[in-house]
């Protein structure tokens, strides 16, 4: 099915993105969600807000993200050429304080002074321990137990921010549990908690409000590419996790009807084998969890299975539910690429270009390398480098046998 | 035919008018193990239970405190399932035909099943009504559609935050009775509040013509029979899966029946 994409103003009012999306919270959450909705609505085109969202980011996160050609890798290719967002340059080094900066400028007009968060690879924790120091905010930071030995260095950066980081050790003891906990906390002390969820999913209007603030990220690219290149690329291609980096930059050129638009997933060990964090690509059933309706990697019975991916940021058995309807329409397709071809493109960057780039990020630029050589010269594929690789350095090293 | 709204209505009518409080009693299906759970809801209602909320585990309880995840974690590892919990309660009918039971989880394992499905299946096996957490009024058209279909009562909860229109919405929804979260938290919380209960109860009363039953934070009789001065009916969840969690096997059925009874007893005083 291909969309016409000039009536494209997703979600509707009740926070629905076609059949996904909405509002799948516990009653006592209700009331909070709904008041996130309406402050959300009153201060999103606010001028005041506008200025101080657009100051903190160009001041604070240092923004606008560069654009790179990296041409070495793509001579090394012979085919398309290979453009990067450099979201890795931001504070913080990753698209995640993006979202963090605008949700705690929002958390600021709503009177909350102490933030909650989630976080799988620690960036979003990172971002939201860095903006909670920022406005002189209280941060708990709840993280899966297994991530947290995944990603020493973030754990150690958000204590250095002033967060308390809570390991989460129930269920499979990683982004998803950790999403379970930041809800408990939060229905049991919603009148003074912001919850600063991190990516484009949960309930509305978390997909859209995330998304807006990303959105930053296709915006900018569409200006550069233009300067760089004069024109869109072929291609706009990045990883996909819960989603937001994909959804910052894929949604300002949904109405770019000439470009494709290609969301990456964590094939894991491959499809086949069942380990993986591809929803999408990986024929998973609509389900619901984490207040939203959505693909959801899930067993016969309904219960939500264990995911795998060498990138704990894309290890999460959902996705966002604009990715979902995005699919659907045919306006965007996902694929998916494994532990093993997200790690070659992540020595190929280190070795190529001289930029350690985030493991999650190595999917994306992973399938712009699988698809490149394919392609001609002159065609372009820009990939959103959406985060940097120093908090993956333990990973890497475990992989190749060194201790560090 | 209207069995399945009718034996929680029932139920309510009878205690009303003996000037009774109900008792609803939560266990979690499969906990502590399959083959117990039948014989802990006969127990359940010789020790003086009214309705039997029936627990669907599942692998994701954003709305449970530690003691329920830790149950429902215990029933997914005995290989509970959705399917399996209609069974339980169809064995359960072959002795009790009159207790009404109410499937109380999240909704993924129903939405996995099909609605359609699922509705049909409660009424074959007497399921009497449905509680799904995380399926507020807003996201339940095709699940009440269903259900009513099938005269399988829809439950939804109330919570201290909850305004005065969300509870008009509810109150025309809802059937069988409505469950009011008597705190912000998580089931098995302890800072249960009876005077701010009480001082929400009027404003339920005005749009709720069900009966009104209190949850969450309720842990022995003396709390019990404070919330039921100000309520129709008592639901205890994590003290009595604390119960079943601390029982050794041969004492399971005569502790919980011993706990179920003491609440009971003061209930009645």
């Amino acid at each position: 099915m291909q969309m016409s994409p000039s009536p494209y103003n997703l979600p509707d009012a009740t926070g629905h993105f076609g059949p996904y999306g909405g509002v799948y919270m516990a009653e006592t959450l209700i009331p909070a969600v709904e008041e996130l909705r309406d402050q959300y609505l009153r201060f999103r085109d606010d001028p005041e807000f506008k200025a101080e969202f657009a100051y903190e980011l160009k001041h604070y996160v240092g923004r606008p993200s560069p654009i790179y050609h990296a041409r070495r890798l793509s001579d090394d290719l012979g085919g398309a050429q290979i453009y990067l967002k450099r979201e890795d340059l931001n504070h913080t080094g990753a698209h995640k304080i993006n979202n963090a900066i605008g949700q705690a400028l929002l958390a600021k007009r709503m009177g909350k002074k102490r933030v909650i968060a989630e976080t799988g690879a620690g960036m979003h924790g990172v971002a939201t321990a860095t903006v909670a120091a920022r406005f002189g905010m209280e941060c708990i930071v709840y993280m899966g137990a297994d991530d947290i030995q995944r990603q020493a260095p973030n754990v150690f950066r958000m204590k250095l921010l002033g967060a308390t980081v809570v390991p989460v050790v129930s269920g499979s003891r990683t982004l998803k549990d950790a999403c379970n906990e930041a809800i408990r906390d939060w229905v049991t002390n919603v009148e003074t908690t912001f919850y600063i969820f991190g990516t484009a999913a949960g309930p509305h209007p978390y997909p859209m409000m995330v998304r807006d603030f990303q959105c930053v990220i296709g915006n900018e690219a569409k200006v550069q590419m233009l300067e760089m290149a004069g024109r869109q690329p072929d291609a706009v291609i990045a990883c996909v996790g819960g989603g937001s980096n994909a959804i910052g930059l894929f949604h300002p050129y949904i109405e770019e009807a000439g470009v494709q638009i290609i969301g990456v997933e964590a094939g894991g060990h491959g499809l086949a084998s069942g380990q993986h964090a591809a929803p999408l690509t990986g024929n998973a059933k609509v389900g619901v969890l984490h207040g939203n309706k959505v693909y959801l990697m899930q067993d016969a019975d309904g219960q939500i299975i264990e995911t795998h991916s060498i990138s704990a940021g894309l290890d999460y058995p959902g996705v966002g539910p604009e990715h979902c309807v995005l699919k659907d329409l045919g306006r965007a397709q996902y694929v998916a690429a494994t532990d093993d071809e997200a790690l070659a493109a992540f020595d190929a960057l280190c070795r190529f270009e001289g930029i350690i780039p985030a493991l999650e990020s190595s999917h994306a630029l992973a399938h712009a390398i699988k698809i490149a050589p394919g392609l001609s010269r002159d065609q372009i594929l820009l990939v959103n480098l959406s985060g940097r690789g120093d908090k993956d350095m333990n990973t890497v090293a475990r992989i190749k046998g060194i201790t560090l | 035919m209207n069995h399945a709204v009718n034996r929680i209505q029932t139920t309510f009518e009878r205690l009303a008018q003996a000037g009774r409080k109900a008792l609803i009693p939560f266990i979690t299906a499969g906990d502590p193990a399959q083959d117990r759970t039948v014989p802990l809801m006969h127990t359940l209602v010789q020790a003086g239970a009214d309705v039997i909320e029936l627990g669907v585990p599942f692998s994701d309880p954003m709305a449970d405190g530690p003691t329920i995840q830790r149950a429902s974690e215990r029933a997914l590892r005995n290989g509970m399932t959705l399917r399996g919990v209609l069974t339980m309660v169809a064995e359960f009918r072959q002795q009790d035909s009159v207790t009404p039971v109410v499937l109380m989880g999240y909704g993924n394992p129903i939405e996995a099943m099909g609605w359609a499905t699922f509705a049909q299946r409660c009424a074959e096996v007497g399921v009497d009504g449905v509680l799904t957490v995380d399926f507020p009024p807003e996201e339940s058209h095709e699940a009440f559609e269903h259900l009513q279909r099938h005269n399988i009562a829809p439950i939804f909860l109330l919570a201290p935050t909850t305004n005065e229109a969300r509870i008009q919405q509810v109150a025309q929804l809802a059937r069988g009775y409505v469950y009011y979260v008597s705190l912000k938290g998580v089931t098995g919380a302890g800072h249960l509040d009876i005077a701010a209960i009480a001082e929400k109860m009027p404003q339920l009363r005005r749009h709720i013509r069900l009966p009104i039953g209190v949850g969450f934070g309720i842990r022995d009789g003396d709390t019990a029979r404070q919330v039921a001065d100000v309520s129709d009916a008592v639901v205890i969840g994590s003290r009595i899966v604390q119960e079943i969690e601390a029982s050794a096997p041969e004492a399971l059925l005569e502790n919980v029946k011993r706990f179920v009874a003491g609440v009971r007893a003061a209930l009645d005083k």
